[in-house]
């Protein structure tokens, strides 16, 4: 003992302080650092203002009604937003309503009952499907499963809703397979395995040892998950959901192939509408007009909006289950 | 290794020396596929390229303004007014159709026949079945069931639409007061595909369904196409000849800067809803040998291009039509010292 203290007792001659190596770069670092992050804030910063300034004059002309209203018309140059935003909004919530219980029970199964010869294979192919490319699904939903779809469940969904009842109502379109509810099931598809990925990754974070003592104590797995598991990732958890959530807000090139584009509010889940992006999609490459342009750019600005509040609103949520 | 990479800088020195010399053109996906085979064609023969970037005839508007590019090309001709302000020149080059199609069960290819005001009243949602007896009287001895029409139209903006909405104008004052033309509308009723393949593709899925798509499409998916009535009264079907006799009878000698829509020509085998596909170029070339360049590959395409289109089922331009449009460069695109940029021979 009195050796080791001995030998770790500073030198007596006094010596002069050595930098370390690495000294020189670590100013250049931070500022490489400081710049990426700057850059990331400008380009965002430049993509919102450049949005508002080019769509200003729809904004300007339109007033509260580009909200409000749902004429579309670029013969008269009279636009108004509501159909793409509520389209926008409807098909990302069904999408998320449709896709989380089953990114749940993916990531579930992953992490809890999975035979470790299967998970691998499994992961892997959770991470490819999250590799195709969006217009991959678009082709596939308009061609493949757009007719599969009228025939097997609009088809008899309309014909079984009896008359005058709310079912009639909500199985309203055209029994071709494209519209609202087909584009929200290939958005569910789309987001599904980013956010089973996810979780997954979130409920592997858990420490073995507080999964076995529940599992000691007697929980059930059900239990395990359901008490132990999800609230030790809730808030990461959360995370998780909204950026699915805010990959199903701007998806764009499935969605417009599928969704029946009509600027108008649906009447039914199976009926035709639109979303901001899909709107941008097909009428930016034509759209001659300036006021046509700008209202594209301006319904661009609503998305950031919304995109941004969606956002704004999983802080304060978090934040809330943090104090509470 | 060192030899591989000389060579590899050899092949891009050479390259670089040909993209120099290339043209480069942006707008209309509609003749894409053909100006792609004649520059393939032209480049074999005279080592000068094209690139052409089909990004929609709004864009390509755009671009030639922008002045990045050699040409614009659209679907939708300029106004004269337009094409004065903006300085610049344009010319059709080849010729389409646009092909009402329907999904109706035991009516075939060229079965049904429409005139264009009761088109229009089906695109309105006025006329909601098929057996309605505003289609059955144009269609005695055919056998139409009381389906419900779906109507389908493009989402997307697109020189077709305006073709088919224009012509819709032309046909019923409902149509031209309530909706217009344009290459995007508010449509009053039905489904938005994405691009010609979209239409198809719900028209396919929907029972009772109508669309319209360009005529290359009912070839490749073999699609039930609808006889219209000329302006003489008679019905006839979608073919080459058709579009070339609509292009012929137009008036393209009195058309101030070639501003003519092949719709509702005279004759009676002209397809009412034909239309000419544009490039738009500055009349002043800041760059004689650039104009030149681009002229010289369009008189070519004149000359030699025609087998190629219709092989991709365009139609050619007259010859009349070419000849005058040659003397149209001559008197109209000139260089810097007003010299005609290219004169043809």
């Amino acid at each position: 003992m009195s050796d080791v203290s001995a030998s770790l007792s500073p030198p007596a001659a006094p010596k002069k302080r050595v930098k370390p190596r690495g000294a020189l770069f670590d100013p250049i670092f931070s500022v490489l650092c400081a710049a990426a992050a700057t850059l990331l804030l400008s380009a965002l910063a430049g993509v919102m203002a450049s949005l508002l300034i080019g769509g200003w004059p729809a904004f300007a002309k339109f007033g509260i009604s580009f909200f409000t209203s749902t004429t579309w018309n670029p013969v008269t140059e009279v636009y108004g937003g509501a159909g793409p935003i509520v389209g926008t909004l409807i098909t990302a919530f069904l999408a998320l309503v449709l896709s989380l219980p089953i990114a749940l029970g993916v990531a579930v199964f992953l992490t809890e009952f999975c035979p470790s010869v299967l998970r691998r294979p499994i992961g892997v192919a959770v991470e490819l499907l999250a590799g195709i490319p969006s217009i991959v699904y678009g082709m596939w939903g308009l061609f493949v499963f757009a007719p599969v779809f009228a025939n097997l469940i609009e088809i008899p969904l309309i014909s079984w809703a009896p008359p005058g009842s709310i079912w009639e109502k909500i199985f309203t379109g055209v029994p071709n397979g494209s519209g609202i509810l087909t584009a929200s099931i290939i958005l569910a598809i789309m987001i599904l395995p980013f956010m089973a990925a996810t979780l997954r990754e979130l409920f592997l974070t858990v420490p073995p040892k507080v999964r076995e003592s529940a599992y000691g104590s007697g929980c059930t797995p059900l239990e395990v998950v359901w008490s132990v598991t999800l609230p030790y990732v809730r808030r990461s958890a959360i995370g998780a959901v909204m950026l699915g959530l805010g990959r199903a807000l701007g998806e764009t090139m499935a969605v417009t192939f599928v969704i029946g584009n009509s600027h108008t509010f649906p009447q039914g889940i199976f009926d035709g509408g639109s979303t901001i992006a899909s709107t941008i999609a097909n009428e930016f490459a034509e759209a001659t007009g300036e006021m046509h342009t700008a209202a594209l750019l301006a319904l661009g600005f609503v998305l950031f909006l919304i995109t941004f509040v969606v956002l704004a609103i999983a802080r304060a949520l978090l934040g809330s289950a943090k104090n509470g | 290794m060192l030899k591989t990479l000389t060579a590899a800088l050899a092949v891009t020195a050479i390259a670089g020396a040909a993209i120099a010399a290339d043209l480069s053109g942006a707008g209309a996906t509609f003749p894409a596929p053909i100006y792609a085979k004649w520059a393939e064609a032209y480049k074999a023969q005279t080592h000068v390229g094209l690139n052409y970037q089909a990004i929609g005839s709004g864009g390509g508007i755009k671009q030639i303004k922008a002045k990045t590019v050699d040409f614009g090309a659209s679907d939708k001709p300029l106004k004269v007014q337009e094409l004065k302000d903006s300085g610049l020149f344009q010319f059709p080059t080849v010729v389409g159709g646009v092909v009402p199609v329907v999904n109706i069960p035991g009516v075939g290819p060229g079965q049904l026949k429409l005139s264009g005001a009761v088109l229009a009243d089906i695109f309105l949602g006025e006329i909601k079945r098929w057996n309605d007896p505003k289609i059955t009287a144009l269609n005695p001895g055919v056998r139409l069931p009381g389906l419900p029409i779906t109507v389908v139209h493009r989402s997307d903006g697109s020189g077709t639409s305006f073709l088919f909405t224009t012509y819709l104008s032309m046909k019923n004052a409902a149509w031209a007061q309530k909706v217009g033309g344009n290459d995007s509308v508010e449509w009053p009723t039905g489904q938005g595909g994405k691009g010609n393949d979209g239409v198809a593709a719900f028209v396919r899925n929907t029972i009772g369904s109508i669309g319209y798509v360009e005529y290359v499409y009912i070839q490749q998916n073999k699609m039930s196409f609808v006889d219209l009535q000329t302006r003489g009264g008679q019905f006839i079907a979608p073919t080459e000849n058709a579009f070339a006799a609509a292009a012929s009878h137009g008036d393209w000698a009195h058309a101030p800067g070639y501003y003519l829509l092949l719709l509702d020509q005279p004759g009676a085998d002209s397809w009412p809803i034909t239309g000419a596909t544009f490039i738009l170029m500055y009349d002043h070339q800041q760059n004689p040998a650039v104009g030149e360049g681009v002229l010289k590959f369009f008189d070519w395409a004149y000359r030699y291009g025609d087998g190629q289109a219709k092989a991709l089922s365009y139609v050619p331009l007259p010859e009349p039509v070419k000849a005058q449009i040659r003397k149209a460069w001559a008197a109209n695109i000139k260089g810097p010292n007003g010299q005609p940029v290219y004169v043809s021979r």
